[in-house]
């Protein structure tokens, strides 16, 4: 039983690998369809952002209420901006993004695939000469791997921002102690590392959920399973590599 | 010509096809029948290489399909047209959309060109004034007719349906079964179809074989078939009566 577990896992990731690497080959051979690109990037970028800019402007904003709380109390109020900016450049507005793209265009992405798989219209694209990673997955690919660094900047900000607004109306930090010290604190290379470990983060959720999507079986029970694992699996791996980039990028 | 020679394919450890010969020539129209799971479908699938087989091979034109190139694989699905059972359209594109995709995807021809091969393919079956719609706006037989158009828009030489009279009302099945007798006689192409409907078998195939448990076990004109002494093949097409 724990055997057949295990040869299953290594058998999906291996699986998911050899999609992984056609999809980079096939990028690299210039087979991308740059309208489909375009269309994908409006729904997986444009389209996620009133949904990241709120969750990131509440993050901020009640990541501010308890760290400056706290270090009030210490007398430490005046170190608030800097480990807020530094906090939402390096984890918070990642692994936001990373999470809300899981939910949202994870989901989307297999269902809208597995659909089609189950419905025999990937059969039929074959059938009409077209490759399914040519026309289905390199497009997700490049949106999610170009779109989430630019969401998680305009993130960032707004998270940056929020914390700034409850800091100063709420804690009643001072508002030129909390941008002096996010400047003297936070460094290029935070906002790079985080915006880095995003890439890495679009291209394993697009790589995860096209596998899925091209892997459903059954009809809408097996799309509706092929969902919820497509979001499971994407949100574990999400985590996973964030810490090992994380170790990587700013230890 | 179709030539399938010693065709095999197992799913897992499921045996759907043994050992499987078949010839058809141009211009045959072929109904393969058999009960649901028999692996009817699957040859349609094979003989696209939608699906790998376990072992044996297909030639299509003296050509070992199993040895083409990505290039040589989408010309030789540029020559045979699918109907898919339920249609198969993308349904996030619209009618004119659906069968304009191959001619976009693989030829340079002007939207003029498209546009007018796409309205030819759409009045041979029968069907005006639905381009801007979506799949989902049609019935069932009218997304079946899309499907035939989409299927004929290259003009291919070998067009295969599966289950194309499945699930239709009665007259819904003698418009499609007019249209499939029309479509062969008119483009002298080869058709090959899957089906357990018998009034389709006989209304438009010239040789019928019946798939039972992997295998071959008939083959024959359709009044040959009707009439065979094979008893599982009578019990079939009785449809268990006696």
């Amino acid at each position: 039983m724990i055997n057949q577990t295990i040869h299953d896992i290594f058998e999906q990731l291996g699986l998911g690998a050899h999609l992984a690497w056609d999809t980079l080959t096939s990028i690299l051979k210039g087979k991308t369809k740059i309208s489909l690109t375009l269309e994908q990037m409006l729904k997986i970028g444009y389209e996620s952002l009133p949904l990241s800019l709120t969750s990131a402007a509440f993050v901020g904003m009640v990541f501010a209420v308890q760290v400056a709380t706290e270090f009030v109390k210490f007398g430490a109020g005046k170190y608030v901006g800097g480990v807020m900016a530094i906090a939402m450049a390096r984890e918070l507005g990642p692994a936001l993004v990373g999470v809300v793209i899981a939910a949202r265009v994870a989901a989307a992405i297999t269902a809208e695939i597995g659909t089609m798989k189950v419905t025999e219209q990937i059969d039929a694209l074959q059938a009409l000469g077209s490759n399914p990673i040519r026309y289905l997955v390199i497009p997700r690919f490049i949106a999610c791997a170009t779109m989430l660094p630019l969401l998680t900047i305009s993130s960032d900000i707004i998270g940056f921002l929020g914390g700034y607004f409850v800091g100063t109306s709420v804690v009643r930090i001072n508002p030129v102690e909390y941008m002096d010290n996010a400047q003297s604190l936070l460094v290029l290379w935070d906002v790079w590392g985080g915006l880095i470990k995003t890439i890495f983060f679009g291209m394993v959720i697009a790589i995860i959920a096209s596998y899925k999507g091209l892997n459903t079986k059954g009809g809408a029970k097996g799309v509706g399973e092929a969902t919820t694992s497509s979001v499971v699996t994407s949100l574990i791996s999400l985590f996973v590599i964030n810490y090992f980039l994380s170790i990587a990028f700013f230890k | 010509m179709i030539d399938i020679k010693n065709l095999t394919k197992y799913f897992g450890n499921n045996k759907i096809l043994e050992n499987v010969n078949l010839l058809i020539p141009d211009g045959e129209f072929l109904a393969i029948i058999g009960p649901s799971g028999c692996g009817k479908s699957t040859l349609l699938k094979l003989l696209l290489r939608l699906e790998e087989p376990t072992k044996g091979k297909i030639l299509v034109n003296n050509q070992d399909i199993s040895r083409l190139s990505e290039e040589g694989l989408i010309k030789m699905r540029g020559r045979i047209g699918m109907v898919f059972q339920f249609g198969a359209l993308f349904d996030s594109l619209n009618i004119f959309e659906n069968i304009a995709f191959p001619l976009r995807e693989h030829t340079k021809l002007s939207e003029k060109e498209i546009s007018h091969k796409v309205r030819e393919k759409l009045e041979m079956v029968e069907l005006n004034g639905v381009e801007k719609s979506f799949p989902a706006e049609l019935s069932g037989g009218m997304q079946k007719r899309v499907g035939i158009a989409r299927a004929l828009v290259s003009d291919p030489s070998i067009i295969l349906y599966d289950e194309p009279t499945t699930g239709l009302d009665p007259i819904t099945s003698v418009i499609i079964e007019n249209l499939m007798i029309k479509l062969a006689r008119e483009l002298k192409s080869t058709c090959i179809v899957v089906t357990h409907v018998i009034q389709t078998v006989n209304r438009t195939a010239s040789r019928v074989v019946m798939v039972h448990e992997a295998n071959i076990i008939e083959t024959g004109t359709p009044v040959q078939t009707m009439n065979s002494k094979n008893p599982i093949v009578k019990k079939f097409i009785s449809g268990g009566r006696e």
